[in-house]
């Protein structure tokens, strides 16, 4: 019989491998959907997977969707390597848009250049209070994170639409729920002209740098791996667990809350309703799939910000529904579980669970058994 | 208030707080097993995209009812296979879950948005529907909220009178100790796993088919969650489950009172009152942790691979 063996030593091998295998399950599940579908499976994984790629736009589009993804995905890691379990990335995203928009249109017609910074660090500082109000939850009230940054997540997307139909709605807006056009001091500058690419990736990838510096070089980051690992150990350790609490869901806020500002003043340039196709809930995949590592989850970022892209070109070109985009993420996160078993198990094949007792020879020792 | 509307509200808080029984129901037999499933928010839509796909395509509240009970216990067994089989961390496979069934209920059910059928219609219980107030809430509602309130019965039965009941209870408390004494843990765990399901399904099911018969994405706008912290708020005890879930319920129908008497609030931020409601809730129970370690299940959230 097919048995579950713990491994002696977590496999490093597997702790990589993993991901290209989950990723080549989620490909041939793709595959045979498309099938399903009476649609070619071939044709289907290319305009899903390559055909979104064939240009410079393309590519600029990528670094679009990847910005917020990576911000979100970089504060996250923070919070999951101490098994702290916020899934407020899309709370502090929306809320984060929100506050930007607030003073946007507040400086609309503003001209300078500390209007930027303002907006920036206002989405920022609202996505930090958006967690802090989770972390203190957590640490004054014990109250489980999971539950209240869901929670909360709902209360800002609330928020968000009850601004945008109210205070924020632009009066000569046609009725439309929408803010008015921010002024243009207030918008991102584009990373390559005539593409909506702006400095919003630059702004994600100084953030995964310092994710790998906080964890690589840092002693606060040394002290978040092992409230992760232990938290007893931490304790004993004489480590401030509140702190370590409190910095992690402010700097998870933080940057979520930026990445929601960079949109709302990059390529929208206005607020509106759906202003996150849940990139904050995508992000959580970036982390795992990633292996909440800086260089992990730069690649997975840019890999799911393909399956946005990819769902929009096959909706286009098979009129396959654009939910194949969650339906694909999902997969790849169940997938990607799977296959992180076998980081600390391995698959054994035995005759019979009493077999090895009775046919271990003279001499054989137990050690070489294990 | 005149009776009228007092009797209206009562109703309303019942049908509101039924899906959230009925998956909290499943929710708190699943823990007691010590596996604590994150993705009652995916199998609800699973449920409820199954069950409105099968009621509109054959006709039959029952079917579909049948098809929602077991997309949620397909989605379950899943979970099941990763957490219990492979022993993984039981958060993210559930949060994988939560992303996976959205997507899919997405998904598969894109081609029936905008349809809809003639769901679950109130049948009268007669003489007690009769009743004043709380005969219209109670006995004059559809088949599902009868079978909920059925349901909460038996499973109160089951965790306090049963031999069952007591495996169950034992797996959660110290998987060691039961598998030492003979119980098939891992076996419990599945059935409670799939249980869990079943009702997510079904809760999901009465969203679409009673509640409001039409399916549109990512309905259950956060009641599986809602429903997680339901079972923390009634301590892992059916009996006060039963009283939560109509607190929430009434919760989630306050904007409509509050309209009712003549506030004018905006409807978008009165519809974040029941997610306030259960943070407020939240903290009031668990700023004792003392009293939130002895209610919890002891081996909630941990993974158990019985040692040969």
């Amino acid at each position: 019989m097919l048995l579950l063996e713990r491994r002696q030593l977590d496999s490093n091998l597997f702790r990589w491998l993993s991901p290209v295998i989950a990723i080549s399950l989620t490909l041939v599940t793709a595959g045979l959907i498309f099938l399903a579908m009476n649609r070619d499976p071939i044709q289907g994984l290319i305009y899903f997977f390559i055909t979104p790629l064939s240009d410079i736009y393309g590519w600029s589009e990528l670094g679009l969707k990847m910005a917020p993804l990576l911000l979100c995905a970089a504060g996250l890691t923070v919070c999951y390597r101490a098994k702290i379990w916020n899934i407020g990335a899309e709370g502090h995203f929306l809320i984060g848009a929100l506050g930007a928009s607030v003073v946007a249109v507040q400086l609309v017609d503003q001209d300078g250049f500390w209007v930027l910074p303002t907006v920036l660090l206002a989405g920022m500082a609202t996505g930090a209070f958006w967690a802090g109000i989770a972390a203190g939850l957590k640490t004054h009230f014990n109250c489980n994170e999971i539950l209240t940054t869901i929670m909360l997540n709902y209360i800002a997307l609330n928020l968000l639409v009850y601004s945008v139909h109210g205070p924020l709605r632009d009066p000569f807006g046609f009725g439309f729920p929408q803010s008015v056009m921010f002024g243009d001091s207030a918008l991102l500058p584009q990373l390559i002209p005539g593409t909506r690419l702006h400095i919003g990736l630059a702004f994600a990838m100084l953030a995964a740098v310092s994710v790998w510096v906080l964890f690589a070089r840092s002693f606060i980051g040394f002290q978040l791996n092992v409230l992760g690992q232990d938290a007893r150990a931490a304790a004993f350790a004489g480590f401030n667990t509140r702190r370590l609490i409190w910095f992690s869901l402010l700097l998870a806020g933080a940057l979520a809350g930026l990445a929601g500002a960079s949109e709302v003043t990059g390529p929208l340039g206005q607020l509106v309703p759906q202003v996150s196709p849940s990139y904050g809930y995508t992000a959580i995949i970036v982390v795992f799939l990633g292996r909440m590592h800086a260089v992990g989850i730069i690649a997975a970022s840019a890999l799911l910000a393909l399956t946005f892209l990819g769902g929009e070109m096959l909706q286009i070109a098979m009129g396959v529904p654009r939910a194949v985009t969650a339906l694909i993420q999902g997969l790849l996160l169940f997938y990607l579980l799977i296959c992180d078993a076998f980081i600390q198990y391995r698959l054994r094949w035995r005759p019979s669970a009493l077999a090895p007792a009775f046919n271990r020879k003279p001499g054989h020792s137990l050690a070489q058994e294990a | 208030m005149d009776l009228i509307f007092m009797t209206n509200v009562l109703s309303a808080t019942v049908v509101a707080g039924t899906p959230l029984l009925i998956v909290a129901l499943g929710a708190l037999i699943c823990e007691r097993s010590g596996v604590l499933n994150l993705g009652l928010e995916g199998m609800m839509l699973m449920g409820a995209m199954a069950g409105f796909v099968a009621a509109y395509s054959t006709g039959s509240l029952g079917v579909g009812v049948l098809a929602a009970v077991v997309a949620g216990m397909v989605m379950s067994l899943l979970f099941a296979f990763m957490t219990v089989t492979l022993a993984a961390n039981q958060y993210a496979a559930g949060l994988a879950l939560t992303i996976f069934g959205t997507g899919l209920s997405a998904f598969l059910g894109a081609g029936f948005v905008g349809k809809t059928v003639a769901g679950f219609e109130p049948l009268a219980i007669p003489l007690l529907s009769e009743l004043p107030l709380l005969g219209e809430a109670f006995f004059h509602q559809d088949a599902l909220v009868y079978l909920s309130l059925v349901l909460a019965v038996a499973v109160y039965l089951f965790l306090r009178r049963t031999r069952g009941g007591l495996v169950l209870r034992a797996v959660g408390e110290s998987p060691e100790a039961a598998n030492a004494n003979g119980l098939r843990v891992l076996a419990v765990r599945y059935m409670a796993v799939a249980f869990g399901g079943g009702m997510a399904g079904l809760g999901g099911a009465y969203l679409s088919l009673a509640y409001i018969p039409l399916w549109t994405e990512s309905m259950t706008s956060g009641r599986g969650w809602i429903a997680l912290a339901l079972v923390v708020f009634a301590t892992w005890r059916p009996e006060r489950l039963v009283l939560g879930a109509y607190l929430f319920g009434g919760a989630s129908i306050l904007h409509l009172v509050l309209q009712g008497v003549g506030w004018s609030v905006s409807t978008e931020l009165l519809a974040t009152l029941p997610y306030v409601v259960t943070i407020l809730v939240l903290v009031l129970l668990s700023y004792n942790p003392t009293r939130t370690r002895l209610n919890t299940p002891l081996s909630l959230g941990q993974p158990y691979r019985p040692s040969r």
